[in-house]
């Protein structure tokens, strides 16, 4: 196709879930463009949402490392005691078959979340400092997008409270300061992903290649 | 909220497709291109129109979750060795026993993650795949709401697998009690897994374009 056919199509936007085509006029900070269809949300603009971002993933990361190290769940069964890292929940599956489960766990609750950080930091803070983006920060946007359903803290926070409730009555559980780092760490990752507006990114990385 | 958009006329009669007028759009960041592009110019996921073998895929992950789910329910998820004793609990009998002493409310979120859930799943996958073929009862909107709730729900079944794992890792208490996990875990673990990636790989765009098609076909 030319060239001229190509830059025609650039103020277009298609909704990726139903194919509606519009033009792309990008909305005033904190409202959306929706669908009229489907009603998915193509475009959601923030002020200073790039650098929010990063303070966010550079928090996560910290949150990671931290929840990592710390015990996370404590419990008291009259005198016997144990304590539990996230780590070693994530490796309660020992021995032959259950080792693939046990990396599986780890991926999810912690190297996921913290690969998505590193991806996003790589990406967004040549585009926050007005330079040029690093080499493979396309890719490596793809790959962040693409691992978003996989990162799965919040199901495992949840996972704590049910599985609380399941021994609480039968022994005495109290939390590590891992416990709360996790905490923090589901918040901090709920609030990042309703702000961040990939197509506002892919459109900066778009733009910057070319100037 | 402001709704950007072009012919928004109020009714959706009117919206335009990529297709119709002659472009592909990209899944990933929603660029638009001309057709016949393999590769989107700006985030460089491939481009497809229409994905041909998007049912074929949502079979193959959908037959292989089932063959999975049906072990995670045979087999126990948890074994508890207590001072005297040793149970193995399978997901419903956990739920049961749970239920039984005195947790009805953690035994329905058990119920439901694991079991209301990935039936809802399989059933839900099915139903859209089959539907891209033939007409079917439920309107497009429904039909996309389908999709919708299947693509968010499908993760949080994994929570029994993080609870067995919390619970193994925790109730070590030498000869007293102990937790470990059971085969089932494994097995629904992928389970999980297999219905997560059938229901991304559905094309969600076959939806809408079916309805266009029986509109234009009644018309």
């Amino acid at each position: 196709m030319t060239e001229q056919t190509a830059n025609d199509t650039a103020d277009l936007i298609a909704c990726t879930v139903c194919d509606a085509l519009y033009h792309a006029a990008t909305p005033e900070p904190g409202e959306q463009a929706v669908c009229a269809r489907c009603h998915h949300v193509l475009i959601r603009p923030r002020r200073r949402a790039g650098m929010q971002v990063i303070a966010f993933a550079v928090t996560t990361l910290i949150l990671v490392v931290g929840a990592l190290f710390f015990p996370f769940l404590r419990i008291d069964v009259q005198g016997l005691k144990n304590t539990a890292s996230i780590l070693d929940t994530a490796f309660a599956f020992s021995g032959g078959a259950y080792a693939m489960l046990a990396i599986a766990t780890a991926a999810l609750i912690l190297v996921i979340p913290a690969t998505r950080m590193l991806l996003l930091l790589y990406v967004l803070v040549p585009v926050v400092f007005d330079r040029e983006p690093f080499a493979k920060a396309k890719p490596a946007f793809r790959l962040s997008e693409a691992l978003k359903p996989w990162s799965m803290a919040e199901i495992f926070a949840l996972g704590c409270a049910v599985a609380l409730v399941k021994v609480g009555d039968l022994a005495q559980i109290s939390f590590g300061p891992a416990f709360w780092m996790f905490a923090g760490l589901v918040i901090v990752v709920l609030v990042q992903d309703s702000f961040m507006c990939s197509w506002s990114v892919w459109k900066s990385l778009e733009t910057q290649k070319q100037s | 909220m402001q709704l950007v958009g072009m012919e928004i006329t109020g009714n959706s009669e009117t919206i335009l497709t990529a297709r119709e007028a002659g472009l592909v759009a990209c899944r990933r960041c929603a660029r638009v291109w001309p057709q016949g592009l393999a590769e989107c110019g700006r985030c460089g996921a491939p481009l497809v129109s229409r994905d041909p073998k998007s049912l074929q895929r949502v079979w193959g992950w959908w037959i292989a979750g089932l063959m999975c789910y049906i072990p995670a329910n045979i087999y126990p998820m948890l074994q508890t060795r207590t001072l005297f004793t040793t149970s193995e609990d399978t997901i419903v009998g956990g739920a049961i026993s749970l239920a039984m002493y005195g947790s009805p409310g953690i035994a329905l979120v058990i119920l439901v993650a694991s079991v209301v859930i990935p039936i809802g799943k399989f059933i839900g996958i099915a139903f859209l795949a089959l539907s891209v073929r033939k007409p079917s009862m439920l309107s497009t909107r429904h039909r996309h709401g389908l999709y919708e709730i299947v693509e968010y729900i499908g993760r949080w079944s994994m929570i029994d697998v993080f609870v067995v794992a919390i619970l193994a890792s925790l109730v070590q208490l030498s000869v007293v009690a102990s937790i470990n996990p059971g085969p089932a875990s494994l097995t629904f673990a992928l389970s999980v897994v297999f219905t997560m990636l059938s229901a991304q790989s559905f094309d969600s765009r076959l939806i809408w374009d079916q309805d266009k098609r029986s509109k234009d076909t009644a018309a």
